[in-house]
C-alpha cells in the first residue's frame, strides 16, 4: 500500500505528522506478534489495494441516508462522504459552541491555540494506527464546547462511504474539548453504502475538563465488508463524568481501543457496550481506565452475544497508580456463546499499585439457559422470539444507561433486526 | 381433552415414564400423587413439549390432535399451560412485559392483532386482583428473588392471563402458607369451567379440599398404578404408599 505523501510543510502540525510517518514507517501494521494484537488479525484486510484519497466528490441525498442518522431527534450533524465533508447533509455551529471540521480547525488562527494545546496530546505516539492516522488524515469532527455550555441537543458524526472507489481506507480524525461545567452529547456512525471493502482507522481525542460531562455513543452497525479500527482517547480533569457506548453489531473486523487517563479527583469514566454478532465477524474491545489520581472511579459493563463462527476479544485493562488511592474500578464482561464455532478470548488485567482501593472485574461466558428457554416457550413465545428475549435481557443494563431515548430505541430495533425476531418488549 | 397412551418417556437413556395412559376430558378435574421421584413432574414437561425427555413410545393427543411432533410454543397456543414446579428466574425480564410478550405471540399464532394497551392493562389489573397480587411485583424481573410461595402465585396469574384448555398444576400447593392456598384455589376454581380442565399434581389431600378432583391417580416409578375417587386422596393421605407398592408387587 502506497501512501502519497502530502504533508503540507506550513503546516502548524507539520512536526507531528512528520514525527508520526516516521513512527509508522519503522513500525508498521500491528501484527500478530504484538500482544494487544494477538487475537485480531489484519491481514487479511491488508490485502485490499485501497485508495486513500477518493477521485471524485460524491453527493447523496439525504432521504438516501437518512436510516443511518438518528433521524427523530433535532441534532447537529457533521457528515463525511468518503472522508470528504459533506456540508450538504451536515448541521454544523459556531453559535455559542463550536461543531465543526477539523480542516477548518487545523487551518484557522482563532483555533491555532486549541490545536497547540490539545492536537495528538492523548492519542497514543507509540501506537502504530494511531501514527498512521495521525501522518495522513485529512478531516473529522472539531468539536469545543466552551465553558458552562449546556448543549441543547446531541451532535452526530456520521461517516459514509459510498463504495464508488473499489476499496477505501479512511482516516477521520476527530478532536472534542468540553469545557468545565459544559455539558454534550454524541453519537458516532461508521456506514459504507456497498459491499466494497472499507478500512477504517479513525482517532478520536475528547478532554473533558472540570465538571464537564460527555457521553458517547459509538453505532458499529456496518456492512460485512466494512472493517473499523476506531481509537479513542479520553482524559478527564475532576469531577468530570464521561461515557462511551459501544453498539457493535455489525462490520467484519472491529477493534476498539478505548482508553481514559484520569487528571483529577473524583472522576467518573463508564465504558459500556452490546457485541451481538454472526458469520465469521470479529469484534475485539481494548480497554484501558488509567487511574493516575486518587478517588475517582470507573465502571466498565460489556455484554457480547456470538453466534456461528464470530469471534469476540475483550482485553480490559485497569492500571491503578500508587498516588491514586480510594480508586473504584469495576469491569464485566459477559458472554454467550450461542453456536459451538463462537469464540471470546477474555482478558482482564489488573495492575494495582495502590493498597486503598476497591477493583473488582467478572468475566463469563455461557450460553442460553435452557431450563429458562422452555420455561418462555410454555408460555407461548416460540423459541426464536425467546431466545431473543433472553438476550434483551442480558444486555439490557447497558441499554438502561443510554442517556437519549431515540438512540435507546434504535439500538432497540437494530438488536431485534440482528436477531431476527419481530418484537414488541421494550425492557 | 388430553389424551395419553402407553407413554414411554426417558432421559439419557433412562427411562423414567414407563407407560402411562390418561384421559382427560373437558370440566374434569385430576389429581396426580405418588412418591417423589415417581415421574409427576416428567410426565407434565413431556406433555408441555420439553426436548430434553425422549418420547419412545406412545401417544399424546391433545382435542383430538396428535402433539407429539409439538413444540412447546405450538402447544401452549392449543392451550395447554404448565404451572412449573419449580419457576424459572429470568433476570432482565419484567412480569409484565414477559406477559404482554406471552399473550400477543399466542395472538400472533392465531392470526390475531396485538392485544391493544389499555386492554391488556386492565385484564393484567383484574388478574393482578384475583391473586392478591401486588403490582410491585408486575414490574419485577420475572421470578427473581420470589419468594417460594410468590413464584407459585406468580404462575396462576400467568394462568389468569393466558386461559389455558388445559391447567396442569405441578406442585403449586408447594410453599404456599395457608392464606395463599386459598387465594390460589379460588382463583384456579374461578377460572375453571365446564370447558377446560385441571391436573393437578400434589403431595398433600389439603389441597384437594380446596379444588376438588374428580379422579386420583396414584404415579409410581412411572406408571400409573392406580386411580379413583377423591377419597383416594385420603387414604393416601392417612396411609402413606406402602400398601400401593405391596399390591403393585403381587
Ligand atoms: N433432567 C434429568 N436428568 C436426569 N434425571 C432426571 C431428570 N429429570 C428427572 N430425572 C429423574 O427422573 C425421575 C423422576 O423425576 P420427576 O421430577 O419427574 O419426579 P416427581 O415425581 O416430580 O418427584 P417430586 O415429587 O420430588 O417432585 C427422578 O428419578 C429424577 O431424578
Ligand atoms: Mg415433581
Amino acid at each position: 500500500m502506497a501512501f502519497e505523501n502530502r504533508v503540507d510543510v506550513e503546516h502548524p502540525v507539520h512536526d507531528i505528522r512528520t514525527e508520526a510517518i516516521k513512527f509508522f514507517e519503522e513500525k508498521g501494521f500491528p501484527t500478530k506478534k504484538d500482544e494487544a494484537w494477538k487475537y485480531t488479525s489484519l491481514k487479511t484486510l491488508l490485502k485490499n489495494d485501497y485508495s486513500v484519497f477518493p477521485k471524485e466528490e460524491s453527493a447523496l441525498e439525504f432521504k438516501d441516508v437518512k436510516k443511518y442518522f438518528i433521524h427523530d431527534i433535532d441534532s447537529y450533524k457533521i457528515v463525511f462522504i468518503d472522508g470528504i465533508y459533506s456540508s450538504h447533509l451536515s448541521q454544523t455551529s459556531h453559535e455559542g459552541l463550536d461543531v465543526c471540521l477539523m480542516s477548518s480547525a487545523l487551518s484557522k488562527p482563532k483555533y491555532q491555540l486549541i490545536i497547540e494545546n490539545y492536537f495528538n496530546k492523548i492519542a497514543k505516539t507509540d501506537d502504530s494506527l494511531t501514527s498512521l492516522n495521525t501522518a495522513f488524515s485529512r478531516e473529522g469532527a472539531f468539536i469545543n464546547i466552551p465553558k458552562g455550555k449546556v448543549v441543547d441537543k446531541p451532535i452526530q458524526i456520521i461517516h459514509l462511504a459510498t463504495g464508488k472507489e473499489s476499496s477505501i481506507m479512511l482516516q477521520p480524525r476527530s478532536l472534542v474539548v468540553v469545557g468545565e461545567n459544559a455539558h454534550v452529547q454524541i453519537i458516532e456512525r461508521h456506514q459504507s453504502l456497498t459491499d466494497n471493502p472499507v478500512l477504517t482507522n479513525a482517532v478520536t481525542e475528547i478532554f473533558t475538563h472540570k465538571r464537564g460531562i460527555v457521553d458517547y455513543y459509538k453505532i458499529q452497525n456496518d456492512n460485512p465488508n466494512a472493517s473499523l479500527i476506531d481509537n479513542t482517547y479520553i482524559s478527564q480533569q475532576q469531577n468530570s463524568h464521561a461515557s462511551v457506548h459501544t453498539f457493535s453489531f455489525g462490520g467484519k473486523i472491529t477493534r476498539n481501543n478505548l482508553q481514559f487517563v484520569h487528571k483529577g479527583e473524583h472522576i467518573n469514566s463508564t465504558l459500556k457496550g452490546i457485541t451481538i454478532t454472526e458469520d465469521k465477524q470479529h469484534v475485539d474491545h481494548s480497554t484501558l481506565v488509567h487511574h493516575a489520581t486518587p478517588n475517582c472511579e470507573s465502571h466498565q459493563d460489556y455484554k457480547g452475544i456470538y453466534s456461528d463462527s464470530s469471534t469476540g476479544v475483550f482485553n480490559g485493562r485497569i492500571i491503578v497508580e500508587k498516588e491514586a488511592q480510594k480508586t473504584n474500578g469495576f469491569q464485566q464482561s459477559n458472554n454467550i456463546l450461542i453456536d459451538d464455532k463462537a469464540t471470546i478470548n477474555a482478558k482482564p488485567q489488573l495492575e494495582i499499585f495502590a493498597d486503598d482501593v476497591k477493583c473488582s472485574h467478572g468475566c463469563t461466558i455461557g450460553q442460553l439457559d435452557e431450563e429458562a428457554l422452555f420455561y418462555l416457550q410454555s408460555r407461548g413465545i416460540p423459541k426464536k422470539e425467546a431466545r431473543a428475549l433472553l438476550m434483551y435481557a442480558f444486555a439490557n443494563n447497558v441499554l438502561e444507561s443510554v442517556k437519549i431515548p431515540e438512540v435507546k430505541t434504535r439500538i432497540n430495533k437494530l438488536i431485534a433486526m440482528k436477531l431476527g425476531v419481530k418484537v414488541g418488549f421494550d425492557l | 381433552m388430553l389424551k395419553i397412551e402407553n407413554l414411554h418417556a426417558s432421559i439419557d437413556d433412562k427411562e423414567i415414564l414407563r407407560g402411562i395412559n390418561l384421559e382427560v376430558k373437558p370440566g374434569e378435574v385430576h389429581a396426580i400423587m405418588g412418591p417423589n421421584g415417581s415421574g409427576k413432574s416428567t410426565l407434565s414437561s413431556v406433555i408441555a413439549g420439553n426436548e430434553d425427555f425422549e418420547v419412545t413410545d406412545g401417544k399424546i393427543s391433545f382435542l383430538e390432535e396428535d402433539i407429539a411432533e409439538l413444540a412447546p410454543e405450538e402447544r401452549a397456543h392449543k392451550g395447554i399451560f404448565l404451572s412449573f414446579q419449580y419457576p424459572v428466574e429470568i433476570p432482565g425480564v419484567s412480569v409484565t412485559n414477559f406477559m404482554k410478550t406471552a399473550i400477543n405471540e399466542s395472538r400472533r399464532a392465531q392470526g390475531l392483532e396485538d392485544m391493544p394497551a389499555n386492554e391488556m392493562l386492565k385484564k393484567i389489573r383484574e388478574k393482578s386482583e384475583l391473586l392478591e397480587i401486588d403490582r410491585k411485583f408486575l414490574s419485577r424481573s420475572l421470578n427473581q428473588g420470589f419468594s417460594g410461595g410468590e413464584k407459585k402465585r406468580n404462575e396462576i396469574f400467568q394462568m389468569a392471563m393466558l386461559e389455558p384448555k388445559l391447567a396442569i398444576l405441578d406442585e403449586t400447593d408447594s410453599g404456599l402458607d395457608i392464606d395463599a392456598l386459598r387465594i390460589v384455589s379460588d382463583g384456579v376454581n374461578r377460572l375453571k369451567s365446564k370447558d377446560n380442565a385441571v391436573v393437578v399434581i400434589t403431595h398433600y389431600q389439603r389441597l384437594l379440599e380446596y379444588i376438588v378432583p374428580d379422579y386420583v391417580h396414584v404415579l409410581l416409578n412411572g406408571r400409573i398404578v392406580k386411580s379413583g375417587g377423591k377419597e383416594l386422596a385420603l387414604e393416601l393421605e392417612e396411609k402413606g404408599y406402602d400398601w400401593i407398592k405391596q399390591e403393585v408387587a403381587v
